[in-house]
């Protein structure tokens, strides 16, 4: 995976994910952690390799065949991607739009959804006047709307204080119980370590497996 | 009631949720979007004006065309032995017996010169001056007689004269009605050409200034195709609208011209009827069509060549 002409910034990456599996993914800031997220979630095709999604090669995928697969992705992204002209049920309800359901069919779920995020009272706020962490649940709220087989979060505790992180953590741990694959980049150490979870580190372009203990830390 | 139950089970405390109606999901640019009605606004007046003056001078063309081929006149050249007046009254009576004439009358001397004045002056007329002996025909607007059928009837009694059945004035009616139809139809092609550019125009506009919009839309599993859509809506919305504003426009300036004309139209060229402004309803409907089309192709060609 490259930029450009730029220096490949993956290289030799060998990763399989089991369905059902929790990994955290770790390294040091421009490490590539987002560009191997966005090779799964597809918003990037690979300059070499294979990547195989759902028992497909998705690497030479057509682009007709794209938003099938993306519609069993969630996504957080690390720069949250709200539509800021769309109150906070509009951004949360835009994956199932897109997926075709009427509104009544999903207004109470994203109501219930936007309340176990704690965007209860927030519902028809804009995103340019919610708060970083608040802006944080929306993005996941979003990513989870349609109960994606495979939830991908990049930095997604990035702006919210440790209650809150736990908070959210318990909501990937959630989706994960409920069947999802999850892939969590994170730098945040101690909510890795309190998770529990397996850890891939990235250095080099390569990618190690480790549990959260033997991970050093980094910056 | 439902809002109540919803609290008492614990649901969401707000009951916003229960209104909720999807927003569009493209944001509205307004500066962007006056601009752009205004121009297919103008389009569609001028779209209305052509239709306007394409219906009036076909129906001028049908009047004179009417008028042209219900008459005939007939030059005599009377021959030795015969004044003109004599020739003219036989001529007169032998063309009023030919099927598909209705009248035919001999124009005496005094009615030949009144026709010169225009030309000569009142009394300025030598009365030796030699003056055409004319028979003007009235023909059964149904079936008019043709111009063979008038000579033969004339070349029977012996009569030197020519007929005139004014074919070459319809030609030249007909023909200036098509130059019209055809100016018209290609001023039609050009607006709507140029609206759907306009539209097309916008729409890559709006691609690029919505590209962050666009690639969450393609990154949360829309397909092309939904995303032309939502420019397709949009402008077909917009370009309806503003089309109804130039119509209505159009409709009023026209209706104004219409009633300060007189019965006749606004002016005895251009006879505008009442029933010619229901041409500008198809416009708003037509407006939207064009940008719908516009927009969707544009959308689709741009998006089909990112990767
Ligand atoms: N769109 C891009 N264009 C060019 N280079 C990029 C782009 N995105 C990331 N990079 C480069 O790729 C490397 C990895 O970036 P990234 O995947 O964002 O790392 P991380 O998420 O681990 O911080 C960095 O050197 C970064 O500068
Ligand atoms: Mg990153």
């Amino acid at each position: 995976m490259r930029y450009g002409r730029a220096p490949e910034v993956l290289k030799d990456i060998n990763l399989s994910l089991a369905p059902g599996s929790f990994h955290f993914l770790t390294g040091a800031s421009g490490a590539g952690k987002s560009s191997l997220l966005k090779l799964i979630y597809l918003a990037h095709r690979p300059s070499r390799g294979l990547i195989h999604l759902f028992n497909q090669d998705v690497s030479t995928l057509e682009r007709a065949a794209l938003p099938k697969l993306r519609r069993r992705i969630g996504v957080v992204f690390q720069e949250f991607s709200l539509l800021d002209h769309l109150s906070a049920f509009d951004n949360v309800a835009l994956p199932l739009r897109i997926a075709g359901m009427r509104p009544d069919d999903y207004r109470k779920d994203v109501a219930e959804l936007l309340e176990w995020v704690g965007l209860g009272r927030r519902m028809l706020a804009m995103p340019p006047t919610l708060s970083g962490g608040e802006k944080q649940r929306l993005a996941i709220a979003r990513a989870v709307v349609v109960r994606p087989e495979i939830l991908i979060a990049d930095e997604p505790t990035g702006n919210v204080d440790p209650d809150m992180s736990l908070r959210l953590l318990r909501l990937f741990v959630e989706m994960n119980r409920l069947g999802a694959t999850v892939l969590i980049a994170s730098h945040d150490q101690t909510l890795v370590r309190q998770s529990g979870m397996p850890v891939l580190h990235l250095t080099d372009g390569r990618l190690v497996r480790a549990q959260p203990e033997r991970v050093s830390p980094q910056e | 009631m439902a809002a109540n139950e919803a609290r008492t089970r614990g649901d969401p405390q707000d009951d916003a949720w229960m209104d909720w109606r999807p927003a569009p999901l493209l944001p509205t640019q307004d500066g962007r979007d006056r601009a752009l009605t205004f121009v297919v606004a103008a389009l569609c007046f001028l779209a209305c004006m052509s239709v306007f003056a394409m219906l009036a001078s076909g129906r001028a063309a049908s009047g004179w065309r009417r008028e042209l081929g219900a008459s005939a006149t007939v030059q005599v050249r009377p021959k030795a032995g015969e004044t003109g007046s004599e020739a003219a009254a036989r001529a007169a009576e032998a063309l009023a017996g030919v099927p598909g004439v209705q009248e035919a009358q001999a124009l005496d001397r005094a009615a030949a010169e009144k026709l010169l004045e225009p030309w000569l002056g009142k009394g300025n007329i030598p009365d030796d001056l030699p003056i055409p002996h004319l028979v003007t025909v009235e023909l059964d607007p149904a079936h008019p007689a043709n111009a063979a059928a008038l000579t033969a009837a004339l070349d029977a009694e012996g009569l030197d004269a020519t007929v005139d059945d004014h074919s070459r004035w319809m030609k030249d009616v007909e023909a200036s009605g098509a130059a019209v139809r055809g100016i018209g139809s290609i001023g039609a092609l050009l607006v709507a050409a140029a609206a759907g550019a306009v539209i097309a125009f916008a729409t890559r506009a709006g691609l690029a200034a919505r590209r962050d919009v666009v690639e969450v839309l393609h990154l949360s599993g829309a397909r092309d195709r939904f995303i032309a859509g939502l420019f397709q809506r949009r402008f077909a919305f917009l370009a309806a609208r503003a089309g109804g504003y130039g119509a209505l426009a159009a409709v009023v300036l026209a209706a104004l011209a219409r009633s300060l004309g007189g019965s006749n139209g606004f002016t005895p060229a251009l006879p505008l009827a009442w029933t010619d402004l229901v041409a500008a309803v198809p416009c708003p409907l037509a407006a939207a069509l064009v940008a719908a089309v516009a927009a969707r192709r544009t959308a689709m060609s741009i998006l089909g060549q990112t990767t």
